[in-house]
């Protein structure tokens, strides 16, 4: 089953009557491809999500304006379970998992939104695969497991419901920089087996390198958008997001103005 | 020592049946955050149609009634009355129960009348002996069958699908609405099992010895309300444990009358009401809880 597009055209979100978090973004994940959202905190990324997961609800937000859809398909207005159903699944900031369940548990109720339900074995081992560490781990509870286990069961609970699109928000928050690299390698790994990704990350060196087209959101508003390529090479992607300075004014400090680290001796 | 098991094994009996009631009352809670005030009425709805019905139908078929009209009613108060609130303040909603309490049971305090109705049970008042321990019919049927409903329960709330899906949107709606969990299908789910045990419960609370079902019951149904705190409102273990806790204090304490007398008169009636005191100032969770009541 090939996977469509998803496009979100002139969308405006707000909170309450006070707050306006999105103001007429347009975006785009083609199909198979992984698509990039970076931005900074407040940016708007995680009400993007919310905005097309359906769950803004639970938050007090509404879409004032613009569209969303999948395909032919409107997903803007839906619940959050019929957008699931129509096979665009979220895996939320923070992971989120369900701590006081099992893991086995957790892969459960992440199938429980499939759009069909045969087939569920066969999904349920190929996670498996994809984290061995879920395997040996099966019948913890799913609050034991590390940060990175759990960002492992939270990306393997929303793969159940079999998802064409997987939006991931900033998956590798809080993870060393060995786990972030091996979530990385995770959704190259997804992406390759027909997934399309949206992909929100702080981590803007490890997301450009895993997509084919990126945008920055700030404020509200993309502020720059192209190919992976394109935005790697820009001036301002390079100074605000992967943090390499042309001048000495907001760039990384030089090494020799680094205070000098000394080892605690044991 | 005779006098003690009987007390006991009264005392369990009677438990069970709270844990029934407060079972229900925590599945509520767990599934919508919502203190269940009409409860009671609940209970009431389903002994009124068991009552109504035994004599054209025969005593299980009418207890069946009993248990799908409470539950229908159950789901009827969560469409109609609560389902628009969702994201509103809990602590109105539950105040909007005791709205739908007062009136589910002026109605059925009006039809009821002045009469103790018969729930129609194949006991009466036949007692078991056995080992010089003299125990009615109707309290080993009322342990026998809270035990299986609450096992029942507790196997599908670990293992089924509903189950999953109930303990994934107890712990995070947002999340479970995510992984494509019908929150409100859970919610109805709830108030349909919660209304169905409460009907049973109302049976167990109108068998002998106590003459049958009149316009207090749903006062005696009050007291799995200490159950459900002092265990936890959030915890099904608490709920049970709850149960048993005032079922066992209140058979003591009545057993027991006479040498308890410098605690005052009618001690069994408040008794329940003071243990849960006492755990709540140890423990304001309760035993099992993780969320104290000031949080509702
Ligand atoms: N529930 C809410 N109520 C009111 N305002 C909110 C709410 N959630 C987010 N906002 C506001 O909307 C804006 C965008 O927030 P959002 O969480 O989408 O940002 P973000 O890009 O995901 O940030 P971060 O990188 O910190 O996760 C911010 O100004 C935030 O304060
Ligand atoms: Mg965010």
């Amino acid at each position: 089953m090939a996977s469509a597009m998803l496009a979100i055209r002139d969308l405006t979100v707000n909170y309450g009557r006070s707050v306006q978090a999105l103001r007429g973004v347009s975006l785009e994940v083609a199909p198979g491809t992984v698509t990039a959202v970076l931005g900074a905190n407040g940016a708007g990324k995680t009400t993007l999500l919310r905005a097309i997961s359906g769950t803004l609800g639970f938050h007090r937000g509404t879409v004032d304006g613009g569209t969303i859809t999948y395909g032919d398909q409107q997903l803007s207005g839906l619940q959050p379970p019929a957008v699931v159903a129509r096979g665009v699944v979220q895996v939320p900031e923070g992971r989120r998992i369900f701590g006081r369940l099992t893991v086995d548990e957790n892969l459960r109720a992440g199938g429980l939104g499939a759009a069909s339900r045969s087939g569920a074995a066969a999904t349920r081992e190929r996670i498996l695969e994809l984290f061995p560490v879920l395997a040996e781990r099966h019948k913890q509870r799913a609050g034991l497991l590390s940060g990175g286990e759990q960002q492992m069961l939270a990306i393997g609970r929303a793969l159940m419901a079999a998802p064409k699109v997987l939006l991931l928000d900033e998956p590798t928050l809080g993870l060393a920089p060995m786990m972030a690299e091996r979530i990385g390698e995770t959704i190259a790994a997804i992406n390759e087996q027909g997934t399309s990704v949206l992909l929100i990350e702080q981590n803007a060196a490890l997301a450009l390198r895993l997509a084919t087209n990126a945008y920055v959101l700030e404020v509200g508003s993309v502020a720059l958008s192209g190919t992976s390529a394109e935005l790697s090479a820009s001036d301002e992607v390079r100074r605000r997001y992967l943090g390499v300075g042309e001048t000495d004014e907001g760039g990384p400090l030089h090494r020799e103005d680094r205070p000098k680290l000394t080892r605690w001796a044991g | 020592m005779t006098k003690f098991i009987e007390l006991v094994v009264n005392g369990l009996s009677v438990g069970s049946v709270y844990a029934l009631i407060a079972l229900g009352f925590v599945i509520i809670f767990k599934a919508t955050e919502v203190v269940n005030f009409a409860h009671a009425s609940l209970l009431l709805v389903g002994g009124y149609i068991t009552a109504v019905f035994h004599d054209d139908i025969g005593f299980l078929p009418a207890l069946a009634a009993g248990m799908l009209t409470a539950a229908v009613v159950g789901m009827l108060v969560e469409f109609l009355v609560l389902r628009r609130g969702r994201t509103s303040d809990h602590g109105v909603l539950a105040i909007v129960t005791i709205g739908v309490d007062i009136l589910l049971t002026t109605e059925l305090v009006r039809r009821i009348g002045t009469d103790v109705l018969d729930l129609g049970d194949p006991w009466g008042s036949q007692s078991v002996t056995f080992a010089g321990i003299t125990i009615p019919q109707t309290r080993i049927a009322a342990l026998l069958v809270a035990t299986v409903l609450i096992t029942a329960f507790l196997l599908a709330f670990r293992y089924t699908t509903w189950g999953v899906a109930m303990r994934a949107a107890a712990e995070d709606s947002e999340t479970a609405s995510l992984m494509g969990i019908k929150l409100s299908r859970v919610s109805l789910g709830a108030w349909a099992v919660a209304g169905a045990l409460a009907a049973v419960a109302a049976l167990f609370l109108t068998v002998f010895p106590t003459p049958g079902l009149d316009r207090n019951t749903s006062l005696v149904a009050l007291k799995a309300f200490p159950a459900a705190i002092l265990g936890g409102l959030d915890s099904t273990t608490g709920a049970l444990v709850g149960g048993l806790i005032v079922g066992l204090t209140e058979s003591l304490a009545t057993g027991y009358q006479d040498q308890l007398h410098f605690l005052g008169h009618g001690l069994s009636g408040v008794a329940p009401y003071v243990v849960m005191v006492l755990i709540l100032l140890a423990r304001p969770a309760g035993l099992f809880g993780t969320r104290e009541l000031t949080r509702v």
